[in-house]
């Protein structure tokens, strides 16, 4: 069990997938403009994580290993086709915030890793922690992110108004302000782990 | 047939809503393989023609088989594996067909397998001009045009950063703020320097 809780641990810390391996960065920039959206994307994200994190390890032992990647990428679009679907028709409003960047989940890079570095020499239960700990860590970095965007381009968290008449600098719901939040963020991430 | 049309998703493609600077599809590439020019260049050229080229194919799949037979929801799965199959193709082929042209572009085309702007042009490309009712022809010209011009802004926005990155290796910056992080902060001031472009009206 304690090993177990290492493997969920290790993707939110030591492992964040988008501070420490910098993977899947196109939607993480793209959709946290606002908490909600951020939200919205980590817990699509999981799911499809989570989903072929299952189905790839459960049948690791019959993939043949040329034909690895195509059978991984079969089994991924299968769940973004499913979250497409979900997303649509229960929560049409976050789907067209989101707009193509759910279809997108199916080339995002740590969705892939994840089944080609974890899931396809793991056992199942393994597997289905370490693509929840991938998940919550994607997520918390979103909300992160999300966070700061939202707190200083629209002066608002979730929605409600955290400083009265405060200007909001526009930029950082913009494009610029994205590359510029992620890239200080990397930089305090580096200094944090070069001084320990 | 609207020349002018063309013209305005080219420059709105190029220069308005980069597909880097503006939309974010594609950072991996751009971060990981602006390093130095030659390769920015290389890494651009394949990017464009696999963009274009998958275009193309996409646009046959979506409006010959989904479309008539209303399975529009296989979008995902058909695109992505005709494109990574197509460029494993290439790949292939190239490999077969001429090794000094694999030794500078081999590694480029493995790259781009799952490089979110080629899904990304193609996912566009059906938002945008398939899903509603056009001539074959229309449809196709359309689609064609956004693929290679996505394709050249990709180009265009690497070299200028490769370019400035050559650069930054002779600045004294801050040690936890080398590489990736002030790659980013130069990508985001590009960007707003591309947000000039977003006053253009036609």
């Amino acid at each position: 069990m304690k090993k177990l809780f290492k493997e969920f641990l290790k993707g939110i810390f030591r492992e964040n997938p988008t501070f420490a391996l910098a993977l899947g960065l196109c939607p993480t920039l793209a959709v946290s403009t606002s908490i909600v959206n951020g939200f919205g994307m980590g817990v699509a994200a999981t799911f499809v994580i989570l989903g072929s994190n299952i189905i790839v390890s459960a049948i690791r032992n019959f993939i043949p290993s040329k034909i690895r990647i195509p059978c991984f990428i079969v089994i991924i679009a299968t769940f973004v086709t499913i979250v497409e679907l979900v997303m649509k028709a229960y929560f049409p409003l976050l789907s067209k915030a989101l707009g193509i960047f759910v279809p997108l989940i199916v080339v995002n890079c740590i969705v892939m890793a994840r089944a080609e570095a974890f899931a396809s020499k793991h056992t199942v239960v393994k597997s289905i922690f370490d693509g929840l700990g991938m998940g919550a860590g994607f997520t918390l970095a979103l909300v992160l992110i999300s966070g700061i965007r939202e707190a200083f381009g629209n002066g608002t968290l979730l929605g409600l108004v955290i400083v009265r008449n405060f200007e909001p600098a526009l930029l950082f719901i913009l494009a610029p302000g994205a590359l510029l939040v992620i890239g200080i963020l990397i930089g305090i991430v580096n200094l944090l782990s070069q001084r320990r | 047939m609207e020349y002018n049309q063309l013209l305005v998703i080219a420059i709105s493609v190029i220069f308005i809503n980069n597909f880097i600077l503006s939309k974010f599809l594609g950072l991996c590439p751009f971060i990981g393989v602006s390093k130095s020019t030659r390769p920015a260049l290389y890494m651009g050229l394949s990017v464009t023609f696999v963009m274009t080229a998958s275009s193309i194919i996409t646009w046959g799949i979506y409006s010959f088989l989904l479309k008539p037979f209303h399975i529009e929801y296989l979008r995902t799965l058909s695109f992505i594996l005709v494109i990574a199959s197509f460029v494993q193709l290439i790949e292939m082929f190239i490999q077969k067909f001429s090794p000094a042209l694999y030794k500078i572009f081999g590694i480029y085309l493995a790259l781009i397998t799952t490089n979110c702007a080629v899904f990304g042009v193609a996912v566009l490309n059906s938002e945008m001009f398939l899903k509603v009712q056009d001539s074959f022809v229309k449809s196709f010209i359309f689609c064609l045009t956004q693929g290679f011009c996505a394709g050249v802004g990709f180009t265009i926005v690497l070299l200028f950063m490769s370019g400035i990155r050559e650069r930054l290796e002779f600045c004294d910056i801050p040690r936890p703020m080398k590489d990736m992080p002030i790659a980013f902060i130069v990508a985001s001031l590009m960007s707003m320097a591309f947000m000039g472009f977003s006053g253009f009206r036609f």
